[in-house]
């Protein structure tokens, strides 16, 4: 943005130099304005025309849209509400066992993820790895274990190791390596450098360096960023599940595919109140580990 | 009796403080007890996830590590064995996808962010209700919307792009609401003083200060709505992700290396393109996702 002309000292009427100066501002960004809006209207329709968008469709399938929502929801008569209830939920232990399944997976997935990306994080910053060969090649490792999504691996996984929560475990723990990697090494780049110095002067090397100036830094940042990470990737692996990578995933997305209407919305619900648990939950001990250094 | 050194310290004496500091000495046996116990509770659940998980089960480890080491021979080299148009068509399709989807998830949040303010709307009630419908279309991952519109729109990128605008319009909105909240009070007050009305106050007096914000906020969501539509495909909702599940389904690996080459170079070119019109026009605001 230009900041407007400095106003010069004029007998002229105020109000007429205010209007005269912002109409020279105006129109020394309506160049701007058009180029910016010609640029979004070529985007735009290109979008709708590869993505197919009409206005018919849409219309179309908006009643449809309606009534899907409306076919999900389940019966619930307040005076057999029990029945109802245990009607809607009928495979209520199954599910719960597949939920505990998808939450296992997140966590393992998160673990490895974080001890890898523990590990890695130190030579992908730039202050902390002078060898820039080495700097160079986590870095790049890290940018595609994290630009790949985590349903790519899956799919690659399932092929080698076959059906279940193995593949799914792997799939979520490299994408984790490289998005807590990059959030790590981000961490590593803002530290306070006295402590690093003071341990070389010390007579310490390299591993000295990390354990004893740049670890006790860092730590209480890793472990909020791995909780929101957990938070993330338990709703990774609700979905994980639909290429055959093991959660509750499959189960859902047969339902969907087979059109049976109530447990559709009984397995949503179950997710989303796993998926606020576990927010919460989360939440509370980031909270209590940010308390305790003042951090953050 | 010879003098006591004055540097040394008598047993009694480090018994006295000992009693009389005990944390100065390290901490009290139950506070230690209550940390291993913490710990050992935190290494026996892992080791219990990790068997659940199947890590023990070495031989399909091993078999599939083999299977692995396979697949990434078959993966090499790349090649689009002259489905390099149809490739490039899905990445379009996939970035008009995100487009639209983000643009329409945008437009939505915009009245559903104001509505979920404390300082548009006082009735907590109100907006405590929406702010949990928010959090509740937020823990409903994409890919299960899109499974949704699948089914009420019919295969292709339209089915997507109602994913997209659908799964992001909760978190968007929350996020505008908060930066709606976090609004200087002053301008409000002003514009409010010279009698306009409530519409007025949230066009004039708000609008302008939360704008900057929801630009950039709409482009990192474009930014990562680009990542997420290319898996959309998986399940049928358009986009490169069914070129790549179909070449993966029938093991064409070195035709799906060749997409996720294409993947990892569009990702790369939306990430540099967004961080310069942010950094140009919207100025640097701190935002982590």
């Amino acid at each position: 943005m230009t900041p407007p002309p400095p106003s010069r000292p004029t007998d002229r009427d105020p109000v007429a130099a205010f209007e005269s100066a912002r109409l020279q501002l105006q129109r020394a960004r309506r160049g701007q304005v058009i180029t910016f809006a010609v640029i979004f209207i070529l985007a735009l329709a290109g979008s709708a025309y590869v993505g197919e968008v009409s206005i018919e469709v849409l219309l179309e399938g908006l009643p449809g849209f309606f009534s899907y929502l409306n076919d999900i929801a389940p019966t619930l008569r307040p005076a057999h509400l029990a029945e109802d209830l245990g009607e809607w939920y009928w495979s209520l232990g199954n599910w719960l066992l597949l939920l505990w399944d998808t939450v296992l997976i997140a966590f393992v997935g998160t673990l490895i993820g974080a001890v890898g990306a523990f590990f890695l994080c130190f030579p992908a910053s730039h202050n902390l790895m002078e060898n820039r060969a080495v700097y160079f090649v986590t870095r790049r490792s890290l940018e595609i274990a994290r630009a790949v999504p985590e349903l790519v691996y899956a799919m690659m996984f399932v092929f080698a190791f076959g059906l279940g929560p193995f593949p799914g475990v792997l799939a979520i723990a490299v994408h984790t390596v490289g998005a807590l990697g990059k959030l790590f090494s981000e961490v590593n780049e803002n530290i306070d450098r006295g402590p690093i110095e003071g341990v070389r002067a010390a007579g310490g090397n390299w591993f000295h360096v990390i354990r004893y100036a740049v670890v006790p830094q860092v730590l209480p940042n890793y472990t909020s960023y791995t909780l929101l990470r957990f938070e993330i990737n338990v709703r990774g692996a609700s979905v994980i599940g639909f290429v055959g990578a093991g959660g509750i995933g499959q189960e859902l997305m047969f339902v969907i595919r087979q059109f049976v209407y109530s447990d559709i919305s009984a397995i949503v619900l179950l997710i989303i109140i796993t998926v606020s648990l576990i927010d919460i939950s989360c939440e509370q001990l980031r909270h209590r580990l940010i308390g305790k250094e003042s951090l953050l | 009796m010879t003098p006591r050194p004055r540097n040394v310290i008598s047993p009694a004496e480090v018994a006295g403080l000992r009693a009389s500091h005990p944390r100065a000495f390290g901490r009290p046996l139950e506070e230690r007890l209550r940390e291993w116990a913490v710990w050992g509770l935190f290494v026996a659940f892992s080791l219990y996830a990790f068997w659940a998980m199947g890590f023990f089960d070495l031989p399909m480890i091993a078999n599939g590590l083999g299977k692995l080491g396979f697949m990434f021979g078959l993966m090499w080299p790349p090649a689009h064995n002259g489905w390099f148009a149809d490739f490039l068509h899905g990445i379009l399709e996939t970035l008009g996808m995100a487009f639209i989807g983000t643009l329409l998830a945008a437009l939505g949040a915009i009245p559903l962010g104001f509505l979920g303010a404390k300082n548009v709307v006082p009735q907590w009630i109100f907006h405590f209700g929406l702010r949990r419908i928010f959090d509740g279309l937020r823990g409903v991952d994409q890919l299960i919307w899109a499974l949704v519109f699948v089914n009420v729109v019919g295969l292709g990128p339209f089915a997507g792009i109602l994913a997209i605008a659908v799964g992001d319009m909760g978190t968007l909105a929350k996020l505008f609401s908060e930066a709606i909240e976090n609004v200087e009070r002053r301008q409000v007050e002003g514009v409010r003083a010279s009698g306009a009305n409530s519409v007025e106050v949230m066009r004039l007096g708000m609008l302008p200060q939360v704008l900057p914000i929801i630009l950039s906020q709409t482009l990192y969501f474009f930014e990562s709505n680009t990542r997420s539509a290319t898996i959309l495909g998986v399940v049928g909702a358009g986009g490169i992700g069914l070129q790549l599940s179909d070449r993966i389904r029938v093991n064409n690996w070195d035709e799906a290396a060749f997409i996720i080459l294409m993947i990892l170079v569009t990702v790369s070119l939306i990430d540099f393109l967004s961080r310069h019109v942010r950094e140009r026009f919207i100025g640097k605001i701190e935002y982590r996702p």
